[in-house]
């Protein structure tokens, strides 16, 4: 019982969440500017944690995260706009398209070390971005059109709940530990029979691919894509979304994606100033919170355990996790 | 057959051979010592038989399979496992993850598992748990578990160093300097540690140290490496004797402990 | 044939400033492994104060002095303030800092100076071609050439032939051991700056006038490519430095100018994957193997 209990827990809030903002929307309560700044929230909670895997947990630095979302939303835009194909078609290959891209890049430079991994993703990105403005046919610099909506409530919320189950998982099993032992020594890791190269690419491809689904539900909620939205910008706000967060808490990126969407919501208005608060931020909690402001701990899991506790009488007791 | 055939093994840096023409064979269960000054080629011994460093020149062969281009974790998989000179624990993990990441050599499940939480993830995990739990007990670990690695007192860090390399199941055990920073209560410790863990994990042992006590008093038969060469090689009470390691020594701090 | 000596013409002029840039990049590598990703941006610094000064109506030289005299002492205040407390906590924790820094530079500058492009004014370096071979020689290419061999030649001198210099070589070769030795690391690394950023004003006031260009953003592109020139000539190593951003400059500008333009920023990218697969030590670096 003790077990399932925080779990349950988690279910019925999101159930609750889930079906509170479905009728916030249906009756006209969430107003459409809010609408979109919610989708905007759930895309970048998948972009932060899977960004997260990568620097946070596996302890490399990728700066491609812009690129791979490219990657998803123009080969999934072209599953549907440009060949009329279903749409669950396009996830796959947005995500698949995303990831074997991902492998290209990361096979070369993640046998070293990890900061010529963010020069070599920084200038991915780039090359996409030149890439897509001089393909005809997707558009070029004048961007891709039609491509039919396809995202609601539903879909950016199962969306988000199965990434991060899915990170979860990955993180909680042998698999995951590997990675954590490459980001502690990776060293030892490979003397304690680690893999490190392969764990390396894995997590980056996995990262990869997830951020390819934000770029198939970024395209499929605006409906039109422009090369120069996938510039070195996109990637430094989920930067800061992670840092924000905590490097290495898979809550603290959803935490973060929240407060950094809703922020930048507000400074929509003075873009350069938003930045500079933004670069100022990342300094700070770098010298100050090497590990990201709200560091390494993972927030409402342990509120939820401790409710847990509450509830089930065992206040005090140190609960054997 | 011999467990461990190294023949002429050589690695150069460059214009700098840190060890030349090394030899060594051991029999199963043989418990052997790697002494010399510091920078005499020890840990390069190590380094290549855990395939950190390619040979220059020259062969390892373990089991009868040539350890040569193979990776390190290829490496640990066959049956060998190391600690380190300085230790290098997984701070910021459990004690607990850091024996069970080591244990994963042993047993495993894939990704799929893994993603979705289907029955062998709960049987494996519960497998690799228990293994590493009884590890820890057996090592007095247990009441740690749950601390992170880096807050251990230095005494049970090293402990825990030569758990972890345990829970990979290794045939052959390298010890670098296990008794680095010990008092001697601890360092006595250790060496009934060790002689215990050679005979309840079937294990055969090389022991790079520099406390000759400890060295002489739990090695069957000892090597000594001075600037990257083999300079004797016999029991302790012959290598005590021996007119060119006492040379080789002189001079050398450690002239202090040979002489307790 | 006078358009293959014009393409190589253009790129070693493009080089001796990536080069410029890459002797900082690899500087500041070398004596505390990070990539400066603000180096590039101290490149824009440096080519806005040269550009204030010659609308002052300062000349060439006293414009390039003060734009590297302040970026010198910018780039020392980057490393105090940013770098030096966090860089032996977490290496990814420095890099994240060095982003941070990299785009406090531009959007401040954005900030309060638009994002419009400006120029130099027409008179600070009034431009002459000659023609020799049917190449087009520009004077700004000896511009380029020039100055970037005098600040070579004094930077060599520095490193090899003063006791500051010594004591960079040192601590980049191992920190703790010069520590022990009596070398002050913490200002020799920002000594290191000092010199790096200097260097980089100096690109700055050239990419400047080559391209007659001087805007927030124009830092980016070549610092990121001088950081690859000088993982390309061996990171750490000053020539090689030098070799990788005259070698890339010239790739660059012949792909571009056999018909590949578009291509001409992938080419940089290409090269970086290209010697990490191949060499990752660069033509000129020494391989350095992690002590266990």
């Amino acid at each position: 019982m003790k077990k399932y209990f925080s779990t349950i827990i988690i279910c019925l809030v999101l159930a609750v969440f889930f079906v509170a903002v479905q009728l916030g929307i249906n009756s006209g309560f969430i107003s459409g500017y809010w609408v979109t700044n919610l989708y905007l929230v759930g895309i970048n909670i998948i972009l932060a944690a899977s960004l997260n895997l990568i620097n946070g947990f596996t302890g490399e630095f990728s700066l491609g995260h812009a690129g791979f979302m490219a990657v998803g939303a123009y080969s999934s835009a072209i599953i549907t706009a440009n060949l009329g194909l279903p749409f669950p078609l396009a996830v796959i290959v947005g995500m698949l398209a995303a990831a074997i891209t991902g492998l290209l890049v990361g096979l070369p430079t993640l046998r070293l070390r990890g900061d010529y991994l963010a020069i070599a993703t920084l200038g991915f990105g780039e090359i996409v971005r030149v890439v897509l403005m001089n393909i005809d046919y997707v558009g070029g610099a004048s961007g891709l059109m039609g491509i039919p909506a396809m995202v609601n409530w539903p879909l950016i919320f199962f969306s988000v709940v199965l990434s991060l189950l899915l990170i979860r998982n990955f993180i909680c099993s042998s698999h995951g530990r590997a990675c954590l032992s490459v980001r502690e020594n990776d060293l030892a890791a490979q003397m304690m029979g680690v893999n490190i190269t392969y764990y390396k690419v894995l997590a980056f491809v996995i990262g990869a691919s997830l951020a390819g689904l934000a770029g198939v539900l970024y395209a499929h909620y605006y409906t039109v894509l422009q090369p120069r939205e996938f510039s070195f910008m996109l990637t430094f706000d989920v930067l800061v979304m992670v840092m924000v967060g905590g490097l290495g808490s898979l809550t603290g990126s959803v935490v973060g994606a929240v407060l950094i969407t809703i922020a930048s919501a507000f400074l929509q208005a003075i873009p350069e100033l938003r930045m500079v608060i933004y670069a100022a931020l990342l300094i700070l909690s770098a010298v100050f919170r090497p590990q990201g402001l709200l560091g390494e701990k993972e927030v409402s899991l342990k509120i939820l355990q401790k409710l847990g506790g509450v509830l089930n009488g065992t206040v005090g007791s140190k609960q054997a996790h | 057959m011999a467990l461990l055939a190294v023949n002429k093994l050589t690695k150069a840096f460059g214009g700098l051979v840190a060890l030349n023409n090394f030899v060594l064979e051991m029999e199963k269960g043989e418990l052997v010592g790697l002494i010399g000054p510091n920078g005499a080629g020890k840990t390069t011994v190590f380094n290549l038989l855990t395939g950190l460093y390619q040979p220059t020149s020259g062969s390892i062969v373990f089991e009868g399979r040539d350890l040569r281009g193979r990776h390190p974790h290829q490496i640990t998989k066959m049956g060998i496992a190391r600690t380190f000179q300085n230790i290098r624990l997984f701070g910021n993990l459990s004690v607990l993850d850091n024996v069970k990441i080591a244990h994963q050599v042993v047993i495993n499940y894939g990704l799929i598992p893994a993603f979705l939480r289907v029955p062998p993830f709960y049987r494996r995990e519960a497998e690799i748990e228990n293994a590493a739990l009884e590890l820890l007990e057996i090592f007095d670990l247990k009441k740690y578990a749950h601390e992170k690695a880096k807050n251990l007192p230095y005494g049970e860090q090293r402990r825990l160093e030569i758990t972890r390399a345990l829970a990979t199941k290794p045939k052959l055990l390298l010890l670098d300097e296990p008794a680095a920073g010990m008092n001697p209560q601890e360092t006595h410790d250790l060496l009934e540690l060790i002689k215990w863990i050679r005979d309840e994990f079937d294990l055969t042992i090389i022991l790079i140290e520099h406390d000759m006590s400890l060295v002489m008093n739990l090695c069957e038969r000892v090597l000594v490496l001075d600037y990257g060469s083999l300079i004797a090689e016999g029991t302790p009470q012959e290598i005590q004797q021996n007119p060119r390691v006492i040379e080789a020594y002189l001079g050398d701090e450690e002239v202090a402990a040979w002489e307790e | 044939m006078p358009d293959l000596l014009q393409q190589l013409l253009n790129g070693l002029s493009q080089g001796s400033i990536y080069a410029l840039i890459a002797v900082g990049y690899t500087m500041i590598y070398g004596i505390i492994q990070l990539i400066n990703f603000a180096h590039g941006d101290v490149i824009m610094v440096g080519a806005y104060v040269a550009l204030g000064c010659a609308l002052m109506g300062l000349g060439l030289i006293p414009s390039l002095a003060i734009a590297m005299l302040t970026c010198a002492i910018l780039g020392v205040i980057i490393e105090r303030v940013a770098y030096r407390r966090v860089r032996p906590v977490s290496r990814l924790a420095a890099l994240t800092s060095a982003i941070g820094v990299s785009l406090f530079l531009e959007y401040t500058m954005m900030y309060f100076l638009g994002a419009d492009i400006r120029t130099f004014p027409a008179g600070f370096f009034p431009e002459r071609t000659y023609s020799l071979l049917g190449v087009t020689i520009n004077n700004k290419d000896l511009l380029v050439l020039g100055t970037t061999l005098v600040l070579v030649i004094i930077l060599q001198y520095i490193i090899y032939r003063t006791r500051t210099g010594k004591a960079m070589r040192a601590v980049s070769f191992d920190g703790q051991a010069a520590q022990l030795m009596g070398v002050n690391v913490n200002s020799t690394v920002a000594i290191t700056f000092f010199i790096g950023s200097a260097m980089a004003a100096a690109a700055g006031l050239l990419y400047g006038i080559y391209f007659n260009t001087v805007q927030p953003l124009m830092g980016l592109m070549p610092g990121l490519k001088a950081f690859i020139a000088a993982v390309l000539g061996g990171i750490g190593s000053v020539p090689g430095a030098m070799l990788g951003g005259i070698l890339l400059g010239m790739t660059e500008s012949l792909v571009a100018g056999f018909g590949g333009s578009m291509y001409r920023d992938a080419v940089a990218f290409i090269i970086l994957i290209l010697v990490l697969l191949i060499r990752p030590t660069g033509l000129l670096g020494k391989g350095v193997q992690e002590k266990v």
